[in-house]
């Protein structure tokens, strides 16, 4: 892998509205995610973050506007298309499944990628046994990259907050995806594993060249680690640029971070 | 294929195939070992789930390529390289490559902070460190500055440091390829530079914790160590057979004796564990032979048991504590080889079969055949747990500056209170005044760059001052009482042993440390640490809620909880005329886990008794001046090296004594003074 340089857009986003009955999450919000950055997504509770992250990986679809994404343009995209196309992400509230093991669980992040069918894989003969050790070194690496192997055959369950997150993360990662979606990586952390994660976050970043557009409400950490930051309030884009230029715009500073009296 | 033991002592019969006498430094041995068992295990590490592993001549040719890359970056002879990283294969090739140029290995606590490896860097005037990722290279990057000498560090995983653009950075790999370069053009190379090196030679540095002051270079040369690990070799009757897990610091000497120079002694294999929060699953998986733990490891996986069976069905806990009973009548008189009844024998078979063999298994201890443990005084019900389990569980004595074997326990003769007898070579004395003093082919050549302290430990008829106070029992078996200046008496004359106490309290699985107070004062006071998953457990089967440790430790519940613990104590102390003065009568529990990297620890987690009574002299003078609470604000050091204050009320909470059968007789003397063993 080259060192990692900033591209060009991978994923456009041009005027999205979006609408739940009377309610406009979205208006017309632009923005663009350039490749191997790390891109985040600021505002105030129900400003429309996770609704635009839903909207990039197609869970919901917008009344108007369109998603680019590596330079092809559609307007809807269902979840398992934009999975297939490389975008994946974790979500606000842990989505694993909780009776499987951390290694099952990373196993699941590795289906899209499966080629033998139901059949064979059942029977784990021949080249489906050699396509799931395949994939099982591939979980492998991961583990060891964000270092759970002490937790490899623990159900998740079981696990602490933290932990949980780190898995979810695995499972994405597994994926292989060119572009990662993290719904507030950091929410309910500790210092400690607060830091941990921007060091992964940073990591996965640096290692594998994967685009990575983040919400988060710590400023301190956004500040840190992002190349760029976008700043939504009420549905509406306020100002993107590097961080340094968006805590000094006075329209972000009046809306989010507070205005000095 | 049929093993060829290159140790002459474990295995007279061998030594017609090696020359023997030649073996005197370990890189000479690596060489013996790659021609003599080329195919066997050498080193194993577990790695993205599957333990892979080296044989003989693999390690042999990683070490010559290491020490090539490193003579071509420049090594001298006589140059010191630090280690610093977990327990690694590649780590523990830096030290015979180093040894191999004739250079000398210093082993640095891997989770040391940036300041403390500072000392030690500088100290030791290193020139050459091998790390193994990001989080050493980082500490090493800040100290940089303080530290001129250090020209090189090589850092085994690049992990996150594509970036760093530092010249003096070097992955492992490019040095290994650069060595096999210059060996290429110069096989013979290395196999010279070994030829050079000879038993006299310094073969490491280790600096130790020490409870007091900055750490102290000990250098021991590899006569030191050869000669002490053959001894213990033969002593147990080790083999090229053992299987010997390496997850404790390779910074400590212990650590070092069962992994490197017993390995290159003996050829066993040695396995490095996948993470160090792995060991104990790793330990399950491999079932080592021969076992070494500090008290703590073997507290932690009581505790363990403890907590998940009363987790478990009534049944289940009826049948466990019913053979445990049995257990601990039988088990330690079986291993001794006593008379034990035919009932007891029986039970005894019944017992392994629904009880002691799974629990092993579960454990990893089914096949351990020797296992030791030192560094602190042991609970005698701890002890004894595992002796009735049936494992071979020993205590031994020694320290780094005597390469660690002093005393051993011989097989059948272990006893909780004692350490054991000298083994061949070791003469031991008792000093007046009950100090310790020893002579042995171990004992070490000197503190680095330190002749005062070296003179103070070690006089001029060769005798060296341990510090610790002890005397001999009537089985000629040294029994270790305390340091010998932590032990003090009462007001009221009465002795007053501290660690005698806390590893009583200890003992308890709620208890994680304890700091008992008394010298010169007129009762024993007491610092409880509660066991944050000991207790939790507690907590969540009583419904308690708490956020943190700060909370539960602060909990009226789990305020009663110890204080019925030390209430035990008390009773046990009661119990002993000589001991019941120093029943504990007032105690609070600390609001912050006592920490190594607050200095209230050291690094092998000993307790610094006075650190910890200067930082929170505040609590000592609640506890004796009959306050209700104490108030105290510490400094703590978190993870990442910064510093933030830490705030709190302590409630002090008296302790009931037992009543002691009739009143105190004046104190029995401790220290007595013993003729040569």
């Amino acid at each position: 892998m080259p060192d990692r340089q900033i591209g060009e857009a991978i994923l456009d986003a041009q005027s999205i509205s979006l609408s739940f009955g009377g309610i406009q999450a979205l208006s017309e919000v632009s923005l663009a995610i350039r490749e191997h950055e790390i891109f985040a997504i600021i505002g105030p509770n129900g400003a429309g973050k996770t609704s635009l992250l839903n909207v990039i990986n197609g869970f919901y679809h917008p009344q108007r506007g369109s998603l680019t994404w590596k330079g092809v343009t559609r307007r809807r995209m269902r979840p398992h298309e934009a999975a297939a196309q490389g975008i994946a992400r974790t979500f606000q509230n842990v989505a694993l499944f909780r009776g499987m093991t951390t290694l099952d669980n990373i196993m699941t992040g590795r289906l899209m990628r499966m080629r033998k069918n139901l059949f064979w894989q059942a029977l784990h003969v021949g080249p489906a046994a050699t396509e799931e050790l395949e994939h099982r070194a591939a979980v492998e690496r991961i583990i060891d990259f964000l270092e759970i192997e002490a937790i490899r055959k623990v159900p998740v369950g079981q696990l602490a907050y933290g932990l949980q997150k780190r898995v979810e993360l695995a499972r994405a990662l597994a994926m292989e995806p060119e572009l990662l979606l993290l719904d507030e990586p950091m929410a309910g952390m500790n210092v400690e594993e607060k830091e941990d994660m921007c060091r992964f976050i940073l990591d996965v970043n640096d290692e594998f060249g994967t685009t990575i557009a983040l919400i988060e409400h710590d400023m301190g950490v956004v500040m840190d680690i992002s190349d760029r930051v976008a700043v939504l309030d009420y549905g509406r884009k306020l100002a993107d640029g590097p961080p340094d230029d968006v805590r000094s715009d006075p329209a972000v500073i009046a809306a989010y971070l507070g205005v000095e009296r | 294929m049929t093993p060829i033991v290159v140790d002459a002592t474990t295995e007279p019969a061998a030594v017609a195939a090696p020359r023997t006498e030649a073996l005197d430094t370990f890189p000479k041995m690596l060489m013996a070992h790659a021609r003599l068992r080329p195919d066997r295990p050498a080193m194993r590490e577990k790695d993205y789930g599957i333990w892979q592993s080296w044989s003989w001549a693999q390690v042999a040719s990683e070490v010559a390529a290491l020490a090539g890359g490193l003579a071509a970056l420049g090594f001298r002879r006589g140059d010191k390289l630090a280690i610093i990283g977990d327990n690694r294969p590649r780590l523990y090739w830096a030290i015979a490559a180093t040894q191999a140029l004739g250079g000398v290995p210093v082993p640095v606590y891997q989770d040391s902070i940036a300041d403390e490896m500072a000392f030690v860097l500088d100290h030791a005037e290193m020139r050459f460190a091998i790390v193994e990722g990001q989080e050493q290279v980082d500490k090493l990057v800040l100290v940089k500055e303080r530290c001129p000498l250090l020209e090189h560090v090589i850092f085994c995983d690049p992990r996150g440091l594509r970036h760093y653009k530092e010249a003096y950075l070097h992955p492992y790999d490019r040095v290994r390829e650069e060595g096999q370069a210059l060996l290429r053009e110069r096989p013979d190379f290395v196999t010279r530079e070994i030829a050079r090196g000879e038993g006299a030679d310094t073969a490491i540095i280790l600096y130790t914790s020490g409870t007091t002051g900055r750490p102290k270079g000990v250098v021991l040369s590899f006569d030191n160590l050869i000669a002490t690990a053959r001894a213990a070799i033969a002593f147990e009757g080790l083999t090229d057979r053992e299987e010997v897990l390496a997850y404790l610091p390779m910074a400590w000497i212990g650590e070092h004796i069962f992994s490197y120079v017993q390995a290159y002694c003996t050829g066993f294999c040695v396995s490095c564990p996948e993470s160090g929060a792995t060991a104990m699953a790793d330990l399950r998986e491999l079932g080592p032979s021969y076992l070494f733990a500090p008290p703590r490891i073997f507290e932690t996986i009581l505790t363990q048991v403890m907590i998940r069976m009363e987790d478990a069905a009534w049944w289940k806990r009826r049948i466990f504590d019913y053979f445990l009973g049995v257990a601990r009548r039988a088990g330690p008189a079986l291993l001794d080889g006593r008379a034990v009844s035919w009932r007891d024998r029986a039970l005894y078979r019944l017992g392994n079969l629904l009880v002691y063999g799974p629990l092993k298994n579960t454990l990893g201890l089914s096949r351990v055949r020797v296992a030791y443990t030192a560094g602190e005084a042991i609970g005698p019900d701890l002890f004894l747990f595992y002796r009735a389990l049936g494992i071979n569980l020993k205590q031994l004595y020694g320290m780094t500056e005597s390469s660690v074997f002093l005393c051993i326990q011989r097989d059948g003769a272990a006893r909780p209170d004692t350490v054991g007898v000298p083994i061949p070579g070791v003469e031991i004395r008792i000093a007046e005044g009950g100090e310790v003093l020893f002579r042995s082919p171990g004992a070490f050549q000197s503190y680095y760059k330190n002749p005062e302290a070296t003179a103070e430990m070690k006089g001029a008829d060769d005798w060296v001052h341990t510090g610790d106070a002890g005397f001999f029992d009537a089985d000629r078996q040294l029994t270790i009482v305390d340091r010998a200046r932590d032990v003090g008496h009462l007001e009221g004359g009465a002795l007053f042993a501290p660690k005698f106490i806390e590893n009583k309290l200890k003992f308890f699985p709620y208890i994680k440390e304890a700091v008992a107070f008394g010298d010169g004062r007129d009762f024993v006071a007491a610092f409880i640490n509660i066991d944050l998953e000991a207790v939790g457990n507690w907590a969540e089967r009583r419904s308690l809620a708490y956020a943190s440790y700060q909370e539960l430790a602060a909990n009226e519940g789990v305020y009663d909880l110890i204080e019925g613990c030390i209430a035990s104590v008390n009773r046990d102390l009661a119990a002993e005329p000589h001991l019941a003065p120093s029943q504990i009568r007032r105690f609070l529990i600390l609001h912050k886990e006592l920490d190594a990297d607050d200095g209230e620890l050291t690094r092998t987690r000993k307790v610094r008794r006075r650190i910890i009574a200067e930082r929170y002299r505040s609590l000592v003078e609640a506890l004796y001046a009959g306050a209700e609470t104490g108030h105290i604000e510490s400094e703590v050091t978190f993870e990442d090296g910064r510093r933030g204050t830490m705030r709190a009320e302590l409630r002090v909470r008296e302790v009931a004594t037992a009543p002691v059968p009739r009143p105190a007789p004046p104190p029995e003397p401790v220290r007595r003074t013993e003729a040569v063993a």
